[in-house]
């Protein structure tokens, strides 16, 4: 997880081929690969490296990218890598908006545009502090890469997983992630309440952990004001409306602490908690 | 497929529309390689103000049908030019500016009459003016005002870019020429606005009173909308000016393909701009310039 691997993502978009489109619950994972084959190691997306944890493509069908509802999907969405696994790469998808829904009705043999990696991304712990992976919904996927990442890279590190989802069927995203706590809005599963009471009770235990979050901006803001209580290191991976995923648009800011803006595609997506004042309602139309 | 334009020798007559590329990000993001493939045969830069802008609250984005609205609200570091340390692709710059008035824009020219690596100036004339509201550029009596004032402040070509929000485009365009430009751009973003999804978290309240009882989306109240949606209004202006002015026109609007660039050419641009499309696709001007061939 080192920052050189992360300098450059391939000049231009790149042509991958759906390989999978496998039901989770309310979600759906979308797994594709690139011709070429090369060695796997990057999922297909870029020269031969891995992606870091939390970085993320830019995602567009080559067919019907456009022409549905209203006319959309017009720009790619950004999602976060979920997983490599077999050349392949994973990303979670939940049909909320036009291109989400587009994205979803993939199946294989179909074309996929990417743009990636693109971004900042988790950065391991220090020595001998464990590490609290905390995801909400559809926003577990960079922790997937995450877990998998650490157990291969840093194995002396100690993860513990607590995930948060609204309902049951949403619930069953969990397994993509081993050994998960799981708290639920309705109860239907695990804890009922706020995986921000799972995460309380963890820091309650152990005060030297290092947060890595991702989720809808209320869990996020949740966890940032109980980190900063509690001086916890967290890195919270943040989702905001984006035209372009590489510094273009200027589109996907969100206030810094003490004034300006960070863009989200070029300085996060994974950003420093300590950076942020507060974490505000993702500025984005439903993707 | 090399062409001159205003004196500079250029690869092709692909260009980036101001502010739909940032050439520093985009080399953080891609490395070396993007200096050596990069898409355009000149760079221009994003607006550059006076002073330092952080731009506009977000959210800053709306999609649209076949399109983009965006009120980023020019975030710049003002007139500290961005420099020298960074390693430039090997192309003609052309930095943007905007102001509200002819003294200000005559300020930033003059500061980039001074830069050796500026190759030509652009004024944003979609600047409101302070005392009547009105785009500088809208009216073509001020417009001609304002590009004979900054005219003398540089030897260096002065590109006038024009905006479509104006009831005569060609007026504007003839105004430009007759007061001292060297070429005209075309065309800026329409302005647009979009309202909040009910239920859903907004930006800016109704700002400019219409929709007040209903969020805007936008944290600036109002953006500009860019992307295939405005391709045909595009066509039509570039025509129209082009069929009026004697300097050249770079022509911009919804182009995604070699095909819309060459219509743009047909109806009488010199140079063609490729803006929205590269949020899609960043290496979109090297395939647009590549199909012209």
């Amino acid at each position: 997880m080192s920052e050189e691997r992360a300098a450059s993502a391939l000049f231009g978009r790149r042509l991958l081929t759906v390989t999978g489109m496998d039901e989770l619950g309310a979600y759906r994972v979308l797994r594709a690969v690139h011709d070429d084959g090369a060695d796997g190691a990057d999922g297909g997306l870029a020269g031969g490296w891995a992606p870091v944890p939390g970085q993320f493509a830019m995602l567009a069908a080559v067919e019907r990218w456009g022409g549905g509802e209203g006319e959309r999907p017009y720009l790619p969405r950004a999602f976060s890598i979920a997983r490599l696994s077999d050349g392949e790469s994973q990303f979670l998808l939940e049909d909320v908006g036009p291109g989400t829904r587009r994205l979803c009705e993939l199946r294989a043999g179909d074309g996929l545009w990417a743009l990636g990696p693109l971004g900042h991304g988790f950065q391991p712990p220090s020595a001998g502090r464990r590490a609290l992976l905390v995801g909400g919904g559809v926003g577990i996927a960079p922790l997937a890469i995450l877990q998998d990442t650490l157990a291969s890279e840093s194995p002396a590190v100690q993860a513990s997983v607590l995930l948060g989802f609204r309902d049951r069927t949403r619930a069953e995203g969990a397994v993509l992630l081993d050994g998960a706590s799981v708290a639920t809005d309705d109860g239907s599963v695990g804890y009922h309440g706020l995986v921000t009471d799972l995460l309380a009770a963890e820091l309650q235990r152990d005060p030297y952990a290092v947060v890595y979050a991702c989720g809808p901006a209320g869990m996020l803001e949740g966890i940032r004001a109980l980190c900063a209580k509690r001086q916890t290191p967290a890195q919270l991976a943040l989702e905001a409306g984006m035209a372009c995923g590489f510094g273009a648009c200027f589109g996907c800011v969100v206030p810094r602490r003490g004034g300006g803006y960070l863009r989200v595609c070029l300085d996060g997506p994974v950003i420093d908690a300590a950076e942020l004042e507060h974490v505000d309602q993702h500025a984005g139309a439903a993707a | 497929m090399s062409i001159e334009f205003c004196g500079l020798q250029l690869a092709h007559p692909i260009i980036n529309g101001s502010g739909t590329f940032d050439a520093i990000a985009a080399r953080r993001v891609f490395g070396e390689q993007l200096l050596e493939d990069f898409p355009f045969a000149a760079y221009v830069s994003k607006t550059i103000t006076l002073e330092p802008r952080a731009g506009n609250p977000p959210p800053r984005l709306w999609e649209t049908p076949a399109g983009l609205i965006n009120s980023i609200g020019l975030p710049n570091k003002g007139l500290e030019l961005t420099g020298g340390a960074e390693r430039q692709p090997a192309i003609p710059l052309i930095t943007n500016v905007m102001g509200a008035t002819a003294e200000e824009l005559s300020r930033l020219v003059e500061a980039c009459d001074a830069r050796a690596e500026i190759a030509a100036v652009e004024l944003n004339v979609s600047c409101p003016n302070v005392k009547t509201g009105l785009d500088i550029g809208a009216d073509p009596r001020q417009l001609e005002a304002v590009v004979r004032t900054v005219r003398g402040r540089t030897r260096k070509p002065l590109i006038v870019k024009l905006t479509p929000n104006t009831a005569d485009v060609s007026a504007c365009g003839l105004a430009a020429e007759q007061g001292g430009a060297d070429a005209v751009s075309l065309i800026n973003t329409l302005r647009a606005t979009a309202l909040a999804p009910r239920g859903r978290f907004a930006g800016a309240g109704g700002a400019d009173g219409a929709g007040a009882q209903r969020d805007r989306w936008l944290g600036g109240g109002t953006g500009g909308l860019s992307g295939p949606a405005i391709r045909a209004v595009a066509l039509a202006q570039v025509a129209a000016v082009a069929a009026r002015v004697a300097i050249p026109v770079v022509g911009m609007g919804g182009v995604q393909s070699a095909a819309h660039a060459q219509e743009l050419l047909d109806v009488g641009a010199t140079l063609v701009a490729v803006g929205t499309e590269s949020f899609r696709d960043p290496a979109a001007g090297a395939r647009i310039a590549q199909g012209l061939r």
